[in-house]
């Protein structure tokens, strides 16, 4: 910092409000960087053990939840159990829910579903992978359940006219899973192709899922 | 006197509550903005550990009753953006709930 610097302003009014080192790690990332290496000193765990939790923490994503999404288009009653108990609709496509319970809420041409944890960042993890930063920010967790519909128009979704909004706040101990509405001239698609047509997002409630281009 | 293990639910589908605006501090799972709102249980959840009593290291429990309840948006904020009869949908602990005050 030069002389010529102007100082019409105090630089000590507050600690600096992001604490990064030279190789640009958080805070907390220090702080977790440091207790890892002290527990692995000490012999209480190996890295190996470390990255294995990590492998299992970010191995799940979407593919999962839509491939639950496309078998309950293309088989009614299988659509129907897994309206009842999510979990047990997942475990049987061989996908373990590992959250206490999954609740499956489903959109229609009458009803939109939309979900937020505004206490948190509670979310079908093990079906849907990590969630979106945006999912997590503070702002999407605070405007979501005042101003539903400005957040879907951010998102490029605008509801028809007439159609409910029906808002979940995953607070506590379950988790929701949106089955979206299967769009239109999908008729003649296999499952796997159905699956492929469904994004995150759609399955959080801040899209629908869009007609297939080709068909 | 033990404490029993299972807190009963007090409530059914259909019944009219009102969350309570008990003071408490730590871990709760009841925001703010449904506290002294008045709403409908949808669902019965089952029964769960209290995450006020998980929070602190308290896993012998009792367990709780956990009901869904809806709101109607209406009731939540006053100049709700919407005509849509939008409802909110969130889960709330037996002992956050009473019958509405007359």
């Amino acid at each position: 910092m030069t002389d010529k610097h102007q100082h019409d302003h105090k630089h000590d009014d507050h600690a600096p409000l992001v604490v990064e080192d030279d190789a640009g790690n958080l805070e907390a990332q220090q702080i977790t960087a440091a207790l890892q290496a002290l527990l692995v000193r000490r012999g209480l765990i190996s890295a190996g053990e470390i990255n294995l939790e990590v492998q299992k923490i970010e191995s799940p994503g979407t593919h999962l939840g839509a491939k639950i999404i496309a078998r309950a288009w293309a088989d009614d009653s299988y659509r129907q159990r897994l309206l009842v108990n999510g979990k047990d609709g997942a475990s049987e496509l061989g996908i373990m829910v590992g959250e206490a319970q999954l609740e499956v809420v489903e959109n229609t041409p009458e009803i939109h579903n939309l979900v937020v944890c505004t206490l948190c960042s509670c979310y079908p993890r093990s079906i849907l992978g990590q969630p979106p930063s945006w999912y997590i920010s503070k702002a999407y967790r605070a405007r979501a359940v005042r101003e539903p519909a400005a957040i879907l128009e951010e998102f490029g979704l605008i509801l028809p006219e007439g159609k409910k909004i029906r808002l979940h706040d995953s607070n506590a101990d379950l988790r929701y899973l949106v089955l979206p509405e299967r769009p239109a001239g999908t008729e003649t698609l296999s499952e796997e192709q159905l699956a492929s047509l469904v994004t995150r997002d759609s399955m959080i409630g801040v899209a629908v899922v869009a007609q297939p281009q080709s068909a | 006197m033990t404490k029993p293990d299972r807190i009963p639910a007090r409530f059914q589908i259909g019944d009219r509550v009102q969350v309570l605006d008990l003071k408490l501090d730590g871990h709760i799972r009841t925001p703010s903005y449904i506290r002294g709102k008045t709403g409908t249980v949808i669902q019965f959840c089952g029964f769960f550990l209290n995450p006020e009593d998980l929070s602190v290291g308290k896993t012998a429990g009792p367990v709780y009753p956990l009901y869904r309840v809806s709101f109607a948006m209406n009731d939540l904020w006053s100049g709700y953006e919407r005509p849509e009869d939008d409802e909110l949908c969130i889960e709330v602990y037996d002992h956050w709930l009473d019958a509405p005050e007359a």
